[in-house]
């Protein structure tokens, strides 16, 4: 975080210099009246400068706080007893992972309430300000689903690969969807792809057609 | 406890919080919530397919579980 010491005359003469200094304007600072400085009598003598410390204000953690907060606002309105934990990810992915006992309730049926609490999260988070992806998890769940769906992936990749016939999945999300083409997506045996319209769309795993095999 | 996380939710979306407003029908067992928001603002409840309202419904469907009653948002326009 940046942050620098200033002195000068007045208090509003060392936070000019300051903001100069930084290249911000005044709204993107936190401001911290070191000392108050003292006029000289008379202009003659004694006389001491004003001393500010000006730091920039980390705005991506205003903002994640803020969300965070908001989050937790409708975990407390649900009667849930859970706390939120924040992490950026990426510059512009923020995983919120949320902590407490019995959260069934917030992961719902193949994390139908997560994903929905995900969303309005995410479209709250997104009302100005830059764009941020928003990610929820409750007790590992997305972890332990995507392990669930590579392994799904890997082994219908093989059972393809087997029986020359392809497999179709049950529908999922874009999410869900991006897991199981990634899982397989080095694979030279099968290729993937989706299917149908959302929420039915569904990926489909074919098994890929070798130009130079078939020749 | 339903309504206030309807209109939490609600305000948070829209562009004038000030003018949501919910109000709850209790029955034996079910209750009615009915949110009300600026016109302008409709959509911002609603979403593309009613994706937004679906996802209302869904937490607040999970935070009703809790007391065993069937909870029915209502969008009024």
């Amino acid at each position: 975080m940046r942050s620098i010491e200033r002195s000068a005359r007045t208090v509003e003469e060392a936070i000019a210099e300051a903001l100069q200094e930084l290249q911000v304007a005044r709204e993107d600072v936190e401001v911290e009246i070191l000392d108050e400085g003292s006029r000289a009598f008379l202009g003659l003598i004694g006389g001491k400068p004003a001393r500010v410390r000006v730091t920039v204000r980390d705005k991506r953690e205003e903002k994640a706080q803020a969300v965070a907060a908001f989050l937790q606002g409708i975990l407390d309105r649900m009667g849930i007893a859970a706390k939120v934990e924040h992490s950026w990810q990426d510059d512009d992915v923020l995983r919120m992972d949320i902590q407490g006992e019995e959260l069934g309730l917030v992961i719902g049926r193949r994390g139908e309430t997560l994903d929905a609490l995900q969303y309005l999260v995410s479209l709250a988070a997104n009302k100005n300000g830059e764009w941020i992806r928003i990610i929820l998890d409750a007790e590992g769940y997305r972890a332990r689903r995507e392990e669930t769906l590579r392994n799904l992936a890997l082994r219908l990749g093989e059972r393809v690969k087997r029986t020359g016939r392809r497999a179709v999945l049950d529908p999922m999300n874009a999410m869900e969807r991006r897991i199981i083409h990634l899982a397989l997506q080095n694979d030279a045996g099968v290729e993937t792809h989706s299917e149908g319209v959302a929420p039915y769309r569904r990926v489909i795993i074919a098994p890929r057609r070798n130009r130079t095999e078939r020749t | 406890m339903m309504r206030e996380l309807v209109e939490y939710i609600a305000k948070a979306l829209v562009e004038q919080p000030d003018e949501v407003q919910v109000s709850q029908v209790e029955g034996e067992r079910s209750l009615i919530v009915e949110l009300r928001v600026a016109p302008e603002d409709m959509g911002k409840v609603i979403g593309k397919q009613g994706r937004i309202a679906k996802a209302i419904r869904t937490v607040v469907k999970a935070a009703a579980t809790k007391e065993g009653k069937m909870v029915h948002v209502e969008i009024i326009d």
